[in-house]
């Protein structure tokens, strides 16, 4: 048990009770503060698996503008601020599939890769140039289709959300 | 003798040929047989609609007639065919011919008469409602006759008898829609019916003496002549058979049917009931008289006695008669007495009765279809409408006369030389008795012959019709009748050596016929009184007629002697009337009951079965759809239209998959 | 640094509770976020599998991911309030044109 692999499961905790509470909240204000929590710790998790391009990223993404963009869908579609009910029928169904989704792919995990038995990964230096010249090189091509998938969302949005201008 | 020895040249040489006409007789039988059903099917379809057939047929059984007399003039023998049919027991059962000289005159009285029928019923039944039918049942009457005259034994015979009977109740009905017409049907086959009772019994009787083998006439009439029967048997068998004359041939009781079958067609009246059927019962003693001679002479004795009987009788009503076929027909039953009487004089009897029949036949058919003439033109049956037609319808005159003489007995006519041999046997019997029976009832018919033709011919014209000849199809047949009549009585005459006698004869070989001009005298004589007393009363005729001068005597005679109410009251009426009531309360209650109970139940099962179709056959089909609906609500409660419920199946699935692929 | 099977644990806990959050949700923008959730625990998927086996190709995967979900949360939103607009609601409940 490394020093990073304490750390990753006290990460991990906060991790998963925070996303436990983001499906759980009853103020959907609430919920998505709690996904800040969420996302915040996923990119701890980045940090610690030695992918700190990628957890910065998923910082400054996720947490600064995807989290604001909820913020501003809920307030747009007047979301109640205050309780909000749940489906109860759905729950039950919704918690046994999640259920049985955790627990099959927690026994796959721990047989394919049982903990004694898998090696503790070396670190990886130069981990932002490395993806960098590999994001330019090797997987240019895939690079400019999701910069123009990017202008396609960006153009999208605009099109749907607009008011109708009544032509 | 002259006569016969031309019939000998001119026929030997016709024997050799004419012998295949008595080996073929049979085919005479079965022209009209065939006629018939081709008129019946085809007849409509024929130009003429119907006659053409049967004149076809009869004119060719008529030719075949001639060449089978012809084969007896040139001395041909006897001849017998049999077709064996089946056998029960013992007894052994055939259908053949036998041909001899009584069969062959029969055949040729049978055949031309009946064409002669035919041909005048062209213009007598003209435009008649049921034509084509009418020459339909003449052919079958001539078929079934043509059979009682060919037979070989009895109960063949017996068929053509019955078949006779049938046609008769067919024709006298013939105008059905008068129910006088049927009533007088109905009279005529239950009548004769009671005669063929004993007629049955008669050849069963028979039949037995033969030791249950054979109905075959000349094997009874040789077992019968042999000698080891017992007379009482066949005593009895022949009194039986002479039942069966009674009835058909109208003699006393059973001849109440013969005046109400006048209802009929005159060519009906003609051909049946003065010609063919009647005879039929004469005929039959005839064809069996070894029966009669082999039995105690008491059964001979009592065909003479009725025949005697009936001959006064008959002649008595005649008396009284206005309408004109009812005088022919009396005058039949009383013709056919005479044959009867002469037959029960045995032997010496059986030529001069055969004769009579066959001169018989051909006036009394010329008279009567004489009668149909007038009746065509005078509209009417009763004298009281005729009179004075001789200057209207001359031809019809002369041949009726030439009837009337021959049936009064006025020399050198038929009747004179057939009635003189009736006479003569009877006085050769010395049974004398019977010989002034005979003699007075010469007097009665020439007297009423001499009525009936005055009241029609002469004085004046009494009725309102417009009067004419009728068409020649009509009088063709009268004026051939009446040449054959004039002619026909010169075969029995005795010095012309009789050419009928021998042809005609019972036991071995034929009697010398013998003249005896004191006979021919008396005979004459007898005539005379009656034509000149009937001249006398009748001559300067006036309503009403003479006869109600004899006051209470002529209402016994106009009401025929009450024998028909006696018969009516006493016999018929006792026995229909519980019968009638019987059936009708059996058709009310139990058949009509079977019909209704019949048809409840159909209800009731109906009722049934559409409950059943309602609710079991209906609801299984409406079940069905319920169902579907049923099933159908419940899967649509997976179409929630949320996207989220769709979500938790496809993972639900996933997950399943998963498993299922990890497991495997 | 981290063994393999913790981090995958992790991811999968992630995304079960996305699953849940998905499922379970009436808020259409609650069930964007789950679906977030999901994003997430893929990316940390990658990224640990990159780690594990010295690959850089896991990297520029979560990469890519990343920027799709980013585009596919605009456009989300973009729907989300073009239905509040239209319906007055955003109860995916009540979104059931659909039903039979």
């Amino acid at each position: 048990m490394t020093a990073q692999e304490y750390a990753f499961i006290v990460v991990a905790l906060i991790g998963s009770v925070s996303a436990i509470a983001v499906v759980t909240a009853r103020n959907v204000v609430h919920a998505a503060l709690y996904l800040v929590l969420t996302l915040a710790s996923v990119g701890v998790t980045f940090l610690l698996l030695g992918a700190e391009f990628i957890g910065w990223v998923q910082i400054l993404i996720y947490v600064g503008a995807i989290v604001i963009l909820f913020l501003f869908g809920l307030m747009l579609t007047k979301a109640p601020i205050g309780r909000d009910a749940l489906d109860y029928q759905n729950r039950i169904v919704g918690a046994v599939v999640g259920a049985l989704m955790f627990v099959g792919l927690a026994s796959l995990i721990v047989r394919a890769w049982p903990v004694s038995g898998t090696p503790v990964p070396g670190s990886t230096p130069n981990d932002s140039a490395v993806l960098g010249s590999a994001l330019f090189r090797n997987y240019v091509l895939p690079f400019e289709v999701v910069s123009f998938l990017l202008l396609a969302a960006l153009i999208g949005a605009i099109v749907i959300a607009r008011k109708d201008e009544g032509n | 003798m002259v006569g016969a020895l031309l019939a000998e040249e001119g026929a030997s040489a016709a024997a050799a040929g004419s012998n295949w006409f008595v080996h073929h007789a049979y085919v005479i039988t079965l022209l009209p047989f065939l006629s018939g059903a081709l008129t019946l099917f085809f007849g409509k379809r024929t130009p003429g609609k119907g006659p053409v057939y049967g004149i076809l047929a009869i004119g060719a059984g008529l030719v075949l007639s001639l060449g089978v007399l012809f084969s007896f003039v040139g001395g041909g023998g006897n001849y017998e065919q049999n077709v064996s049919w089946f056998t029960i027991g013992p007894l052994h059962m055939q259908l053949g011919f036998y041909v001899d000289g009584l069969t062959a005159v029969m055949l040729i009285v049978v055949t031309s008469i009946s064409l002669m029928v035919h041909i005048y019923s062209l213009g007598y039944m003209k435009g008649d409602v049921r034509y084509t039918w009418f020459f339909f049942v003449l052919s079958i009457f001539t078929a079934g006759m043509l059979d009682v005259v060919l037979a070989s034994n009895l109960f063949q015979l017996l068929v053509g008898w019955e078949i006779m009977g049938v046609c008769s109740y067919l024709l006298i009905g013939h105008w059905y829609e008068d129910p006088a017409n049927s009533g007088a049907a109905i009279k005529a086959f239950v009548t004769t019916r009671i005669g063929d009772v004993p007629f049955m019994f008669g050849i069963f009787a028979l039949i037995f003496a033969t030791g249950m083998t054979t109905s075959n006439i000349q094997v009874i009439s040789h077992i019968v002549a042999g000698g080891h029967v017992s007379t009482m048997l066949i005593t009895v068998a022949a009194l039986l058979l002479f039942g069966g004359t009674i009835g058909k041939s109208a003699q006393f009781p059973l001849y109440v049917w013969l005046p109400d079958a006048m209802a009929g067609p005159t060519p009906v009246s003609a051909l049946i009931h003065a010609a063919t059927m009647v005879a039929a019962g004469v005929y039959l003693v005839a064809r069996t008289f070894q029966v009669f001679v082999s039995a105690n002479p008491v059964a001979l004795h009592v065909v003479a006695i009725v025949g005697a009987i009936t001959l006064l009788m008959a002649a008595l009503l005649a008396l009284v008669q206005n309408d004109i076929k009812k005088v022919l027909a009396y005058s039949t039953i009383s013709q056919l007495a005479y044959m009867v009487a002469a037959l029960g004089m045995g032997e010496a009897g059986y030529p001069a009765a055969v004769f009579h029949l066959f001169t018989h036949a051909f006036f009394k058919a010329l008279l009567f279809l004489g009668a149909g003439s007038v009746i065509h033109a005078a509209h009417s049956n009763d004298m009281k409408d005729m009179g004075g037609l001789r200057k209207h319808m001359p031809v019809t005159y002369v041949t009726f006369m030439i009837g009337a003489l021959a049936l009064a007995g006025v020399p050198p006519l038929a009747g004179f030389f057939s009635k003189d041999e009736i006479i003569l046997a009877a006085k050769d019997q010395h049974t004398y008795w019977l010989a002034i029976v005979l003699l007075g009832g010469a007097i009665l018919t020439a007297f009423y012959t001499t009525r009936m033709v005055l009241k029609t011919f002469f004085g004046e014209y009494r009725g309102h019709e417009h009067l004419h000849e009728s068409p020649s199809v009509m009088t063709a047949p009268l004026m051939i009748l009446a040449a054959v009549t004039c002619v026909v009585g010169l075969l029995g005459f005795a010095p012309l050596g009789a050419p009928f006698m021998d042809w005609v004869y019972f036991g071995a070989a034929p009697e010398h016929a013998v003249f005896s001009p004191l006979v021919a005298l008396i005979s004459v004589v007898a005539v005379g009184i009656g034509l000149f007393w009937g001249y006398r009363v009748y001559h300067e005729y006036r309503e009403p007629d003479p006869i109600v001068r004899l006051g209470r005597f002529t209402t016994i005679l106009e009401h025929k002697y009450y024998l028909d109410d006696f018969y009516w009251e006493r016999i018929v009426r006792p026995v229909r009337d519980p019968i009638a009531a019987g059936v009708y309360w059996f058709n009310q209650h139990i058949l009509d009951g079977v019909v209704n109970g019949a048809s409840w139940v159909t209800m009731r099962g109906s009722r049934g079965i559409s409950w059943f179709d309602r609710t079991v056959i209906d609801g299984v089909v409406n079940g069905a759809g319920w169902s579907m609906e049923l099933f159908g609500k419940g899967l649509r409660t997976i179409q929630t239209g949320r996207v989220q419920w769709y979500a938790v199946g496809l993972f639900a699935g996933v997950i399943a998959l998963a498993i299922i692929f990890v497991r495997t | 640094m981290v063994r393999l099977p913790f981090v995958l644990l992790f991811s999968a806990f992630l995304f079960s509770t996305g699953i849940y959050g998905v499922l379970a949700r009436r808020n259409a923008v609650m069930v964007l976020m789950a679906i977030e959730l999901l994003l997430n625990a893929v990316n940390v998927n990658l990224v640990a599998f990159a780690s594990q086996l010295h690959d850089i190709t896991g990297q520029v995967f979560a990469l890519f991911v990343i920027a799709v979900a980013a585009a596919e949360v605009g456009i989300g939103l973009a729907i989300v309030i073009l239905l509040f607009r239209n319906r007055a609601t955003i109860d995916v409940d009540e979104v059931d044109l659909l039903k039979w």
